[in-house]
C-alpha cells in the first residue's frame, strides 16, 4: 500500500457509461474503505472538520471504519448530516474537507468523500435509519422547499423535538438533488428517495405540490396555520439566457430545462410521456457543474456534445472530477470561445451557432481573468441544440408574497449567515435563495445554521 | 391524489374534470392556471382555471387530447385521482385587480376560440357576480365542437356565438363576428381573446387596427410552472416573458405570435414530432408516446 495515493476508487469504464445513466463511480467495498481509512492520521486539530460546511466529526466516524463498526461510523456521520450519501457523491470534497487534510500537504488527501459515501451507503443496504430519541416538543416550523438547505433544517429541527412540515412546489421532494442532478451521479430511487425517507423518519412531514407564494403565504402560515416560525429554502430559481440573437429559436434549451425533463420527469426512460429533445450535435454554453450534468447528458442521449466556455480550462467553475470525466466521456471542450447568434433555419429550429474567440485580458472583479473578444475571428459550427447553463437569477415568488422581507441588489433574501434570520422575526432562510447559485454542502451548511438559529428564537420566545 | 369528483364530455376529444384540490381552491383567481400528472409517468400538463368552487374545495379543469398524457387521461373516470395538481400558478387576471366602478364603465368584449371557451367563462361570471357587463363572441370550427353555450348565457350581457362551418350561430370567425359588431356600432374599449394562438393572432391583427386594448391568455411548452425551466418564454414588447410568472395573461398586441406558435411546434403538435423525428434521426425514441418513433 502506497500511503501517499488514496486507494482508487472503482468506476465503470468511459466507453460503456457514455451510454447509459447508471452511476459513473462504484464506490468502495468494505475491505477498500478499510484500507482508505488507514490512512487517516487521525489528527487532534483536525483541519478537515474545519473545511466542511456541516462540521461532520470526520475523524470520529473514519475510526470507526478502521476498525470496521460501520454502524457506530454512521451513527458519527448522521448525527451531522441528513444527507451523507448525497455528500459523499457530491460536495467539491477537494475545496472543503480533502482541501484540508494533512496528507494532502505530501501526497493525496484521505479520500474522505468516497468513505462518506460508502457509510451512508452500507448502512442503507443494511436497512439502518438514524434514529433520534428526542421527545416532542408541539411546536411548528414551516420549511420552504425540501431541497438540501430544507431538508437539513427540517431534519435538524425534528432531532431537537420541533413538529416540522416542508412545502415542496413539485410532485417529488428533493429540489435540486432530483430535478439537477443527473441519475448517473446520483441515484434518484435508491439514494435521495432514500435520504428523503430517512428525514421523514426523524418525524417531518413533506407536503408535495404545495407552492408558496400562491397557493398560501408565509404570513398565513404563521398567522392561520400556526407556524411559529419558517424557513425558507426555495433555492435559485430562474434561469439566465444570453439575450443574443436566434435564443428563441426551436432546439435552445435551459440547462433547467434540459434536466429537468431528464431527471424529474425521467425522459430518458421509455415508459415516460414527457418528451426530450435528444439533439444530434449540442453546444452547452457554460462551465459550471450544471453544464457538465447537461453535456454528460446529452451525450448519454444519443448526441455529440461541445462545451462551449468564454474563458480557460483553469478557469471552469466546474469541479475537476466532473470536467474530467465529461472528457473520459468524449466532451468536446471549446474553451476561450463565446456565442454571438444562434443561426435559426426557415422553420425556426437552430441549425449552428456563430461564436468568437477570446483571450484572457485583466483579473475582474471575481479575480479570474476576464475574457477579450478577439477582433474579426468570429467563426459558425452546425448544430441542431443548444443548452444554456448560464446560472440563474432568484425567483420572486416569495419575496414579492411576504411582508417585510428583504431582498438585495440581487434581489437575493437577505439573512444573516451564523442564524439565517431574516428582516421578518420568525422568518429564516438559507440555500440559494440567499446566496445566488451555490452548492449542495453551502446549502445544507445554511440549513443547519438556520435550524439552530429557529431553536434558539423558539427557545427565547 | 387528488380525486375527481365530476367528469363530463363536452365534444369530440374535450373533457371536463372537477378535481378535488383544497389548497388550490382556497386561493386561486380567474386567470390562474394548475398543472396536472395523472400518474407517475405522466407529464405535467398546465391547464388554465376553468371554475372552482371554494367550499368544496374544486377545481374545474377542460382539457382536448392532444398529446400522450392527454390522450390517458380521457380514460379518468370519477372516483379516479389526479396523482399531483398543483396550483394556482401564474398571475390572475388584470380583471381582477382593477377597481370595480373603472371596470363598470369599460366595454368589455370576450373572444373565445375552441377550447379557450374554458377559461374565458369564469372571468365573465366573475364580472357578472361583480355587477359588471360584457359581451362575449365564442367559436369554434363546427357546431358539434360548441360547449359551455348554456353557462355562458347566463353570465355574458350578450353572447354571440359562431362556427367556422356556418353550422351554428354566425357562419364566420371570432374576427368576422367581431367586425360586424364594431361596423353595427358596437363600441370596444377592453378586449380579452382566449383560443388557439393563431385565433389570438388575428384577433390581435384586428383589435389593433380597431384600436382596442386587447388581453391574450397564452399556453406555451411548460415544465414545472413556478420559473424554473424557462421553457414558456415569449417575447413580449422587446423583453422576454416567462408566461408561467410574468402571465399568463399579456398585451396581445406586444407579444410575438409567429414566434410563440414556432416554438408551440416543438413538442405539442404532430408536425413538431414529425419534425423532431427527423432531426434525431436515429437517436429517435419516441418519447413522446405519440409518433410512433422508436418502433
Amino acid at each position: 500500500m502506497d500511503v501517499w495515493k488514496k486507494v482508487p476508487v472503482r468506476e465503470q469504464e468511459p466507453e460503456v457509461r457514455a451510454k447509459n445513466f447508471e452511476e459513473v463511480c462504484l464506490g468502495y467495498n468494505e475491505a477498500e474503505a478499510a484500507e482508505e481509512a488507514e490512512r487517516c492520521l487521525n489528527c487532534k486539530n483536525a483541519q478537515c472538520v474545519k473545511g466542511c460546511p456541516v462540521a461532520i466529526d470526520i475523524p470520529g466516524f473514519i475510526s470507526e471504519i478502521k476498525e470496521k463498526n460501520f454502524e457506530k461510523a454512521y451513527e458519527t456521520l448522521s448525527a451531522s448530516s441528513a444527507l451523507p450519501a448525497v455528500c459523499g457523491r457530491v460536495c467539491p470534497q477537494e475545496s472543503q474537507c480533502e482541501g484540508k487534510c494533512i496528507r494532502g500537504v505530501k501526497g493525496e488527501p484521505v479520500s474522505i468523500g468516497k468513505l462518506e459515501r460508502f457509510t451512508a451507503d452500507w448502512a442503507r443496504e443494511k436497512g439502518i435509519v438514524p434514529k433520534s430519541d428526542q421527545e416532542k416538543n408541539g411546536r411548528k416550523v414551516a420549511v420552504i422547499g425540501s431541497g438540501p438547505a430544507g431538508l437539513t433544517c427540517a431534519g435538524d429541527l425534528a432531532r431537537m423535538g420541533y413538529d416540522v412540515t416542508i412545502f415542496e412546489a413539485l410532485h417529488e421532494p428533493g429540489g435540486v438533488l432530483i430535478y439537477g442532478i443527473p441519475e448517473f451521479r446520483l441515484p434518484k430511487e435508491d439514494v435521495v428517495a432514500k435520504e428523503v425517507e430517512n428525514v421523514k423518519a426523524l418525524g417531518v412531514k413533506i407536503e408535495t405540490n404545495v407552492v408558496i407564494g400562491k397557493a398560501t403565504t408565509i404570513d398565513d402560515l404563521m398567522e392561520e396555520e400556526g407556524f411559529e416560525a419558517v424557513f425558507i429554502g426555495s433555492g435559485a430559481g430562474l434561469p439566465r439566457f444570453m439575450g443574443i440573437p436566434g435564443e428563441q429559436a426551436n432546439g435552445v434549451f435551459s440547462a433547467n430545462e434540459f434536466l429537468t425533463r431528464n431527471n424529474l420527469m425521467k425522459a430518458f426512460r421509455e415508459e415516460y410521456d414527457t418528451p426530450i429533445m435528444k439533439g444530434k450535435k449540442v453546444a452547452v454554453v457554460g462551465g459550471g457543474n450544471v453544464a457538465m450534468d447537461a453535456a454528460r447528458t446529452a451525450l448519454r442521449l444519443g448526441a455529440e456534445v461541445h462545451i462551449v466556455y468564454r474563458r480557460s480550462e483553469a478557469e471552469l467553475p466546474a469541479r475537476v472530477e466532473e470536467v474530467h470525466h465529461a472528457k473520459e466521456e468524449g466532451i468536446i471542450f471549446n474553451l476561450l470561445t463565446n456565442p454571438t447568434e444562434i443561426l435559426v433555419d426557415e422553420n425556426g429550429w437552430v441549425k449552428g451557432m456563430t461564436c468568437i474567440r477570446m483571450e484572457l485580458g485583466e483579473p475582474d472583479e471575481s479575480g479570474r481573468r476576464s475574457p477579450v473578444e478577439v477582433e474579426g475571428s468570429e467563426f459558425e459550427i452546425e448544430l441542431d441544440t443548444v443548452i444554456m447553463s448560464l446560472g440563474t437569477s432568484p425567483n420572486p415568488l416569495i419575496s414579492s408574497t411576504t411582508d417585510g422581507l428583504a431582498i438585495n441588489r440581487r434581489k437575493c433574501i437577505v439573512a444573516q449567515e451564523e442564524n439565517g434570520a431574516t428582516s421578518k422575526p420568525g422568518v429564516f432562510a438559507g440555500g440559494d435563495a440567499v446566496t445566488g447559485a451555490a452548492t449542495v454542502i453551502l446549502a445544507m451548511g445554511a440549513g443547519k445554521a438556520a435550524a439552530k438559529g429557529i431553536d434558539e428564537y423558539l427557545s427565547g420566545k | 391524489m387528488y380525486p375527481i369528483v365530476k367528469k363530463e364530455k363536452l365534444a369530440d376529444k374535450i373533457f371536463l374534470m372537477d378535481v378535488k384540490a383544497p389548497r388550490v381552491a382556497k386561493t386561486c383567481e380567474p386567470g390562474q392556471f394548475v398543472i396536472v400528472k395523472m400518474d407517475e409517468e405522466g407529464e405535467r400538463i398546465p391547464l388554465t382555471i376553468c371554475d372552482y368552487d371554494r367550499a368544496e374545495g374544486t377545481i374545474t379543469i377542460v382539457f382536448q387530447t392532444v398529446g400522450a398524457s392527454t390522450e390517458r387521461m380521457q380514460y379518468l373516470n370519477e372516483g379516479d385521482a389526479f396523482l399531483d395538481f398543483v396550483g394556482p400558478l401564474g398571475c390572475a387576471s388584470e380583471l381582477v385587480d382593477m377597481d370595480t366602478e373603472e371596470l363598470k364603465k369599460k366595454k368589455i368584449v370576450f373572444i373565445a376560440g375552441g377550447v379557450g371557451t374554458a377559461p374565458v367563462y369564469p372571468q365573465v361570471k366573475w364580472l357578472h357576480e361583480h355587477g359588471i357587463d360584457c359581451d362575449v363572441i365564442m367559436g369554434s370550427r363546427t357546431k358539434d365542437l360548441l360547449f359551455f353555450t348554456d353557462k355562458m348565457e347566463k353570465v355574458a350581457s350578450n353572447l354571440y356565438v359562431t362556427t367556422d362551418d356556418g353550422s351554428y350561430g354566425f357562419h364566420g370567425m371570432g374576427t368576422d363576428q367581431l367586425q360586424a359588431l364594431v361596423d353595427a356600432g358596437h363600441t370596444y374599449n377592453h378586449c380579452v381573446a382566449i383560443g388557439p394562438m393563431i385565433m389570438m393572432k388575428f384577433v390581435c391583427l384586428l383589435t389593433k387596427k380597431l384600436e382596442i386594448p386587447t388581453i391574450v391568455s397564452m399556453n406555451p411548452i411548460m415544465v414545472d410552472g413556478t420559473g424554473m425551466c424557462g421553457a414558456c418564454r415569449l417575447t413580449v414588447g422587446d423583453e422576454v416573458k416567462f408566461a408561467c410568472v410574468d402571465g399568463p395573461e399579456f398585451d396581445g398586441h406586444l407579444v410575438d405570435f409567429d414566434q410563440a406558435m414556432k416554438r408551440q411546434q416543438l413538442y405539442k403538435t404532430e408536425e413538431g414530432r414529425a419534425m423532431l423525428k427527423l432531426k434525431e434521426g436515429d437517436t429517435h425514441h419516441g418519447g413522446c408516446g405519440h409518433c410512433g418513433g422508436g418502433e
